[in-house]
């Protein structure tokens, strides 16, 4: 949803990052504002998901320039962890498996990390455990993932919807979707959809970062961009994603290639 | 007051070769002299003399010792002491189980009254020290069995033999099932001068009885201290012993512990041996099978910093068909420590059907930790499942990031994969608030 008067979340200016001295990102712009959806399409390699690891703080990439400012302040200097508990979620094109923690046990520290960073106290147990079984129902999850160990022995869809969970239990002002659709069938891709969707509002956004279109079918985007080598070359509404289904990435391609060879 | 015994101090022409063999004959001297008459079992500790007296003190170029050097010791007159010194309860607190239905305590070997809490033992059950027990009904029983286990023939059993000052003895009469753990407490104290101590425990589970037995090596101090421990376990037929092996010594404590098992046909034995404490330590392990349709299950963890030295030797003798054993060790080792496992699987011709699995995960959280793992099968039997593995990792840098992603800082994230590395051993203790104690410790070691 548009709304030309609400307020930035999230404004990317020149980025530039390299991993292992290696330059993925070449200047990236790009600007979010609370209740919009993005979606970031591109081929293997254009540098999406460097974007997105970029925005959320791994250390294996280095920004070079550029900034990202994030509601209004400077982050790219924070840890992972600040900016999580300020407000930035990133799911997992690929989340990992923590063998001896439970998923209930994770969650809570996540959670009560997020209460701790505002100045709260620690929610007990007790509570904790109504809150995340009210949280269960938003990616339609059994009880029993949450005793299982996180993230161990789920399958691809468990894993994807586990993500959506954690999404649901911090509230972030920004949820980047790392190619959360790759790999679900279609029912784990509408529970999926279909979490994310309950919880976007007016007050926070989603930035998802996909190769397929169908995506977009459940979860309609207010904007569309297309990432190649390092850089957004164009972006559109949701017509340009269906453009790029139609005609592949061949003219896009070609048009900013000569625009970049002037 | 020690009683003197002959110098140690090596002339210096002696040889090494000959400086290791008068140290043991030392050791051996203020062993001997300091047996109190009560416990004299002339036979029993000539026996271990002469075993003792075919040994020399070992080295690094023993392949059982080739990486756990004991070399420190012998700087150390070590004696024993003929009685431990007053030690007031309020000591124990911090090892206080409340889910134990009995606490035996020895005190640097020596068995206390005071600090013992034997008032609850339902019928069926003694526990006791061997002093007293020996002169009563249960004589010619414990003559069976103390000193009778197999792996007898090793050096520092055989040193602990001829000295020990004292032996608790834990005893579950035929298909009695005991629920609440019974706690055995080893507690070292300092004093005054290095300290040889001979802890001693026979565990006898007779036919059809159930019983969890808390073994806790407790030290109050950070002194040179000599720690020989023998353990026998006798695990009868259709008996099952559960038993967790404590190791939280001073860190100027040599630790050399033996466990000797024996499980009778249809017997259950699981054991949880945690190395946190000790400069050096070394935990012999030996399970011997007298019948067949054993389980045996060994989950080891050790978890050690700075300079400290865990060595865990295991040995599983199958000797009949249709045995099983489990065994996971696990490690995290931390600044310049050094953990060594050494897993010896034996399954001779008649232990058909025999299924074992052994596996020792390490997890390294310095660049100067250290890690020497061998696992030892000896397999002649053709039909049986036998496998076994090693890993070394370190923490996954992508792991860590994955949970600072949800908030969580840099330092509880890695104290979070500790907790899940160490959670599958320390989740089968049977005892909460030990595993509690636990957690925090193992945890708490990486800030």
């Amino acid at each position: 949803m548009i709304n030309e008067n609400s307020k930035v979340i999230l404004s990317v200016r020149d980025l530039q990052a390299t991993v292992d001295g290696t330059t993925i990102l070449k200047g990236v712009n790009l600007e979010v504002k609370a209740g919009e959806v993005h979606a970031i399409m591109g081929l293997n390699g254009s540098g999406k998901s460097t974007f997105s690891k970029v925005l959320a703080g791994h250390p294996d990439y280095e920004v070079t320039g550029g900034e990202i400012q994030f509601q209004g302040a400077d982050i790219s200097e924070l840890e992972p962890h600040d900016r999580a508990t300020a407000g930035i979620f990133l799911a997992f094109q690929y989340p990992l498996e923590i063998p001896g923690v439970s998923n209930r046990d994770f969650l809570r520290v996540a959670f009560n990390a997020h209460r701790k960073s505002r100045g709260e106290d620690e929610m007990d147990v007790f509570d904790f455990d109504d809150l995340i079984e009210e949280k269960l129902a938003v990616v339609k999850m059994d009880a029993a993932f949450l005793d299982r160990s996180v993230n161990e022995g789920f399958s691809g869809g468990e894993k994807k919807r586990n993500e959506i969970l954690q999404m649901a239990l911090l509230e972030p002002s920004l949820a980047i979707l790392d190619e959360t659709d790759s790999g679900l069938d279609i029912d784990a891709l509408k529970t999926v959809a279909g979490g994310v969707n309950q919880l976007a509002n007016a007050d926070n956004a989603v930035v998802m970062i996909t190769h397929y279109q169908r995506l977009l079918n459940y979860i309609v985007p207010d904007y569309v961009h297309v990432m190649a080598d390092g850089r957004i070359i164009t972006t559109g509404g949701k017509e340009l994603a269906e453009r790029l289904e139609a005609e592949g990435y061949e003219d896009i391609m070609a048009a900013y290639t000569a625009g970049a060879a002037v | 007051m020690a009683i003197p015994v002959s110098s140690i101090d090596p002339p210096t022409q002696l040889t090494k070769r000959e400086q290791r063999a008068a140290y043991l004959k030392a050791l051996l001297g203020t062993l001997q002299a300091n047996v109190p008459a009560a416990v004299a079992l002339e036979d029993l500790r000539a026996q271990a003399a002469a075993i003792a007296h075919e040994h020399t003190f070992p080295t690094t170029r023993d392949e059982d010792w080739r990486f756990t050097d004991l070399s420190a010791m012998l700087s150390v007159p070590f004696q024993a002491m003929p009685a431990a010194p007053e030690v007031d309860a309020g000591v124990l607190a911090a090892i206080e189980m409340p889910e134990a239905i009995a606490r035996i305590v020895l005190v640097n070997g020596q068995f206390s009254a005071e600090l013992s809490d034997l008032a609850q033992l339902p019928a069926g059950v003694v526990v006791g020290n061997l002093a007293a027990l020996q002169t009563g009904a249960m004589a010619d029983q414990l003559t069976a069995r103390l000193a009778q286990s197999s792996g007898g023939h090793d050096l520092f059993t055989a040193l602990n033999t001829v000295g020990f000052p004292a032996a608790a003895v834990v005893w579950v009469s035929r298909h009695q099932v005991i629920e609440q753990p019974i706690h055995v407490v080893y507690l070292s104290v300092d004093g005054g001068t290095p300290t040889v101590t001979s802890p001693r425990c026979v565990v006898v589970a007779e036919t059809g009885s159930a019983l969890t037995l808390v073994e806790d090596f407790y030290g109050t101090h950070n002194q040179a201290q000599f720690n020989n421990s023998v353990t026998e376990v006798w695990a009868d037929e259709n008996a099952q012993v559960t038993h967790v092996r404590l190791q939280r010594e001073g860190l100027g404590t040599f630790h050399i512990g033996k466990t000797a098992i024996t499980q009778g046909r249809d017997s259950r034995y699981t054991i949880i041996p945690v190395s946190l404490g000790a400069q050096v330590s070394r935990h012999n392990l030996e399970m011997h099978q007298t019948g067949p349709q054993t389980d045996t299950n060994l989950y080891g963890l050790a978890a050690i910093s700075q300079s400290q030295l865990a060595d865990t030797h295991s040995l599983i003798a199958m000797n009949h068909p249709h045995g099983t054993a489990e065994q996971l060790h696990k490690c995290i080792v931390d600044d310049a420590a050094h953990t060594v496992f050494n897993g010896k699987v034996w399954v001779p011709h008649n232990a058909q059907l025999t299924n074992t699995s052994q596996l020792n995960r390490n997890l390294l959280l310095s660049n100067k930790a250290r890690v020497d793992t061998k696992p030892e099968l000896d397999i002649v039997a053709d039909n049986v499942k036998c496998a076994h593995g090693a890993t070394v990792s370190q923490l996954d840098a992508n792991e860590v990031f994955y949970l600072q992603s949800r908030g969580i800082s840099a330092e509880a994230a890695q104290r979070l994969l500790i907790y899940g590395f160490a959670m599958d051993i320390i989740d089968r203790i049977p005892v909460s608030s030990l595993q509690e104690t636990l957690m925090a410790t193992v945890t708490q070691r990486t800030q």
